[in-house]
């Protein structure tokens, strides 16, 4: 197992070092430059050309790609220019908020998910399977930057039960029940449509493992019904889930970017967009490299985990 | 299960114990931002939404007065101008210190330019700093005597004044920079009103009341500023009680405050021009009739109400009326007359040629482009011009525009926001300001009398003088219309009604020094 993980990791290292090419040339290649960005109005040729020389951005392209690699070697990201602060600084912040919110989503769906398709897939075509699988539709279909104004409406301008937006209070606070005040609402909004996904594929799933043999012999051995499904029938159809959690892992770490700016969550996927628009060069590398590293993590942890469950796959 | 349960509800109504958690506490202000500064360090930056923060933590050698753009002391007691305008000599205030408790004199003003303009300068790297060019005319720097600094320009520059009044002007700690070196715009230190506390990233900025202000220690213990990009969740914000003045309310959301009386909604109109570049090098703008013609077939004043809904007001002219003393009583904006419109687009012969016009998506000051744009483009279709719009991301858009129209469009939205009636005229509608020679006239407009009026405001240190120069300008180019004049934006805020004494300036800076909140 250890040699496949190493080799795993090995291989993603070229994947990643493509991806900062790609970046790099990408955001070279759109119109306007951070010079421009920064001066607006101003930004006459001469005044571009002193603030470009100034930002060392008027070396060869070929060249400022490799100055950065040498640099990201030594572990030093550069600057941003926008926030004039390193990137590696800027990038760990947003990404630890963005972890704590994708990471509270994901446990949401998977539970609520998992626990939404087992109870339909038992009770197929009956009223429950029909409501959840309603609801599961209705999620799917949400926008979820709809979804985050219309519980900001209910829920902090009408009921003022919970904060609008932010991580942490303004004054006080700065404790686990702030930090959950704050993360109810987003890490829900962020949660639906992962839970859709995997509500539907669960109750798949669990139908197919239904129809098995093993099942039948477990029934008729005269196992009760409650273990039948919970150690039988769950178990085998996790097998078939877990892979599609890893992927919906990625799918809630790129939906964070519109509920990072709805709930104005200092994560990540605010910052990209920002960055973006600034032509913030460094920022988007650090940024980007940091969420790649982590979806093939994602990817791999999913993998790994899938091992261990099915045995056939060692 | 039971002890999960008991847990669950424990950690529930914790979290639900503090019902007001949304509201602020008093004498604490807290405001709503469009996004997060760039930096703390005045000389580096650009946006008004940073302004709104620097304003208060540093002070200038001059400063605007109060609800105008005319300058008054500041750091500076008094100051005097040689006759030929190329020496001006500052008396300094006497005891003024840093936050950081060092000495404000002559030796920290002249380490300020210094450090911007000189590239030798041992903290010039801690720049890059945009608005240098704000001091371009300054040549040295000199120290008289601890309490009087003297600045020698290259040529006489009636606008130095004004732009000491504006943000590349403000003082910051020459020991701070020093101590802090790349760091210093997140440590900052001035001698405004309120000192820096504490920058949490993306989530606030809190700077707390200076007791020993030279002006008065300021009645707010301390401000909080949040950046909260998204301008529905700002509003849902200040709706749940957790800012007390918001900026920058979208025109759609105005009426629901207006119409609350837990709200103030405060206004003012600010030095900013909204209009459409022409291309006068070629196509069918090149004809004076034909841009005349567009002038008329804007409804401007729908433009203004129904698109911007009351956020700005028609322009009439090159200069916004914020600029009082330099603006043109006399200028009545192009009513909005299609028949005549019509009848010069006849006389110049526009024959149906395609108008290529380039729109952005969004911008500084850019208002509602789109909107605008898809509304201009109908006023125009129906004098019978063949509108063809193109739209582009604003950085993409200024790297088409700033270069010159020429080869590529007939006409592009701008907008720009100034501190002295100098600047856009000067920067872009002289001849000398095309494009090839470093300036903004992206419409190649060339009018020797008009340049000679703009030079010659320049050298003249007499304001009296100057706005004759510049209203005599004024008429100049609006018959010449080398630009549609659409609108001046109007700034608007939100507070709620707990606040006291608060005020919109017209140079859109956010003044919290007098600004109270009792409760």
């Amino acid at each position: 197992m250890a040699s496949y993980i190493a080799k795993r990791l090995l291989a993603a290292i070229p994947v990643l070092l493509g991806l900062t090419v790609i970046v790099f040339f990408i955001m070279a290649m759109i119109p306007g430059d951070p010079a421009t960005a920064i001066l607006g109005t101003y930004a006459t040729p001469e005044n571009v050309e002193k603030l470009n020389r100034d930002l060392g951005l008027d070396k060869p392209l070929v060249q400022q790609y490799f100055i950065w690699l040498g640099n990201l070697l030594h572990g030093d990201f550069g600057r941003s220019f926008a926030l004039n602060r390193p990137v590696l600084d800027e990038v760990l912040e947003r990404f630890s908020a963005t972890l704590i919110l994708a990471g509270t989503a994901l446990v949401l769906c998977s539970i609520l998910g998992l626990l939404a398709g087992v109870v339909s897939a038992v009770r197929q075509f009956g009223w429950t399977d029909r409501i959840v699988t309603l609801v599961v539709l209705v999620g799917i279909s949400t926008p979820s930057f709809f979804l985050g104004l219309l519980l900001i409406l209910v829920f902090a301008v009408k009921l003022q039960w919970l904060p609008a937006s932010g991580m942490w209070a303004i004054y006080g606070g700065g404790d686990l029940p702030d930090l959950l005040r704050h993360l109810i609402l987003p890490a829900s909004t962020l949660a639906v449509v992962a839970t859709g996904v995997i509500a539907r594929l669960t109750r798949t799933a669990m139908l197919e493992v239904l129809r098995q043999d093993f099942i039948r012999t477990a029934r008729a051995k005269g196992l009760p019904e409650r273990k039948v499904i919970m150690k039988h029938a769950v178990k085998a159809a996790l097998v078939s889930v877990i892979p599609v959690i890893g992927i919906q892992a990625g799918f809630v770490l790129g939906g964070a970017v519109y509920i990072e700016t709805v709930f104005q969550w200092p994560g990540i996927g605010s910052m990209l967009v920002k960055a973006i628009s600034t032509r913030d060069l460094l920022l988007v590398q650090g940024g980007v490299l940091v969420v790649a590293a982590a979806y093939v993590l994602f990817n791999l942890a999913a993998d790994v985990v899938q091992t261990m469950i099915d045995p056939r796959l060692r | 299960m039971k002890r999960i349960l008991a847990a669950a509800v424990a950690a529930l109504s914790l979290m639900f114990s503090q019902a007001a958690f949304s509201q602020t506490p008093p004498n604490v202000l807290v405001v709503g931002q469009i996004a997060e500064p760039k930096s703390m360090d005045p000389a580096t930056v650009t946006a008004v939404n940073d302004f709104r923060i620097l304003m208060n933590v540093y002070d200038g050698l001059v400063r605007y007065k109060d609800g105008t753009l005319e300058v008054e002391p500041s750091l500076a007691e008094s100051w005097t101008i040689s006759d030929d305008g190329t020496v001006y000599t500052f008396k300094l205030r006497d005891g003024v210190k840093f936050h950081d408790g060092t000495d404000f004199n002559a030796e920290a003003v002249k380490f300020n330019f210094d450090r911007i303009l000189d590239e030798n300068h041992p903290f010039h790297d801690t720049g890059p700093f945009p608005l240098s060019f704000y001091f371009s005319a300054v040549e040295d720097v000199n120290v008289v005597d601890p309490l009087t600094i003297e600045f020698r320009l290259d040529a006489p520059y009636a606008p130095f004044l004004s732009n000491l009044a504006y943000t590349p002007g403000l003082m910051v700690s020459p020991a701070a920079v020093e101590a802090q070196g790349k760091d210093f715009g997140r440590n900052p230190s001035g001698t405004g009103a309120f000192k820096f506390a504490e920058w949490e990233a993306n989530s606030k900025v809190v700077v707390v009341r200076n007791e020993e202000y030279w002006d008065g220690a300021p009645p707010l213990e301390a401000v909080i500023y949040r950046p909260i990009t998204d301008a529905n969740t700002r509003i849902a914000e200040m709706l749940s009680g957790g800012l007390d003045i918001m900026v920058e309310v979208p025109p759609d959301s105005l009426a629901q405050f207006r119409d609350n009386d837990s709200y103030k909604v405060v206004e003012q109109a600010g030095p900013h021009l909204w209009f459409l570049i022409l291309n006068l090098k070629e196509g069918p703008f090149a004809d004076k009739k034909v841009r005349q013609a567009a002038n008329y077939a804007l409804n401007k004043k729908a433009l203004v109400e129904n698109i911007l809904q009351g956020t700005a007001q028609v322009a009439a002219g090159p200069t916004p009326p914020a600029f009082a003393w330099a603006y043109n009583d006399a200028l009545e904006p192009y009513p909005y007359d299609p028949e005549k419109a019509k009848a010069l687009l006849a006389e110049a012969g526009y024959d149906g040629e395609e108008v290529t016009f380039y729109v952005t998506d969004g911008g500084s000051g850019m208002l509602d482009p789109v909107a605008m744009g898809t509304a201009i483009q109908a006023d125009l279709e129906a004098i019978g011009m063949n509108v063809n719009v193109e739209t582009y991301e604003w950085n993409t858009f200024l790297g088409k525009v700033n270069p010159g129209l020429e080869g590529k469009a007939d006409m592009a939205e701008m907008a720009w926001m100034t501190n002295d009636p100098d600047t856009l005229p000067f920067l872009a509608l002289r001849s000398e300001a095309w494009p090839d020679k470093g300036g903004f006239n992206s419409g190649y407009y060339s009018n020797p009398k008009v340049d000679e009026l703009l030079n010659n405001a320049r050298k003249s240190t007499d304001q009296a003088e100057r706005a004759k120069l510049y209203q005599e300008m004024q008429t100049i180019v609006q018959e010449d219309a080398p630009w549609v004049f659409v609108a001046n934006w109007k700034q608007n805020a939100v507070t709620k009604s707990s606040v006291e004494d608060f005020k919109l300036q017209p140079s859109f800076f956010l003044m919290l020094q007098k600004v109270s909140k009792p409760q």
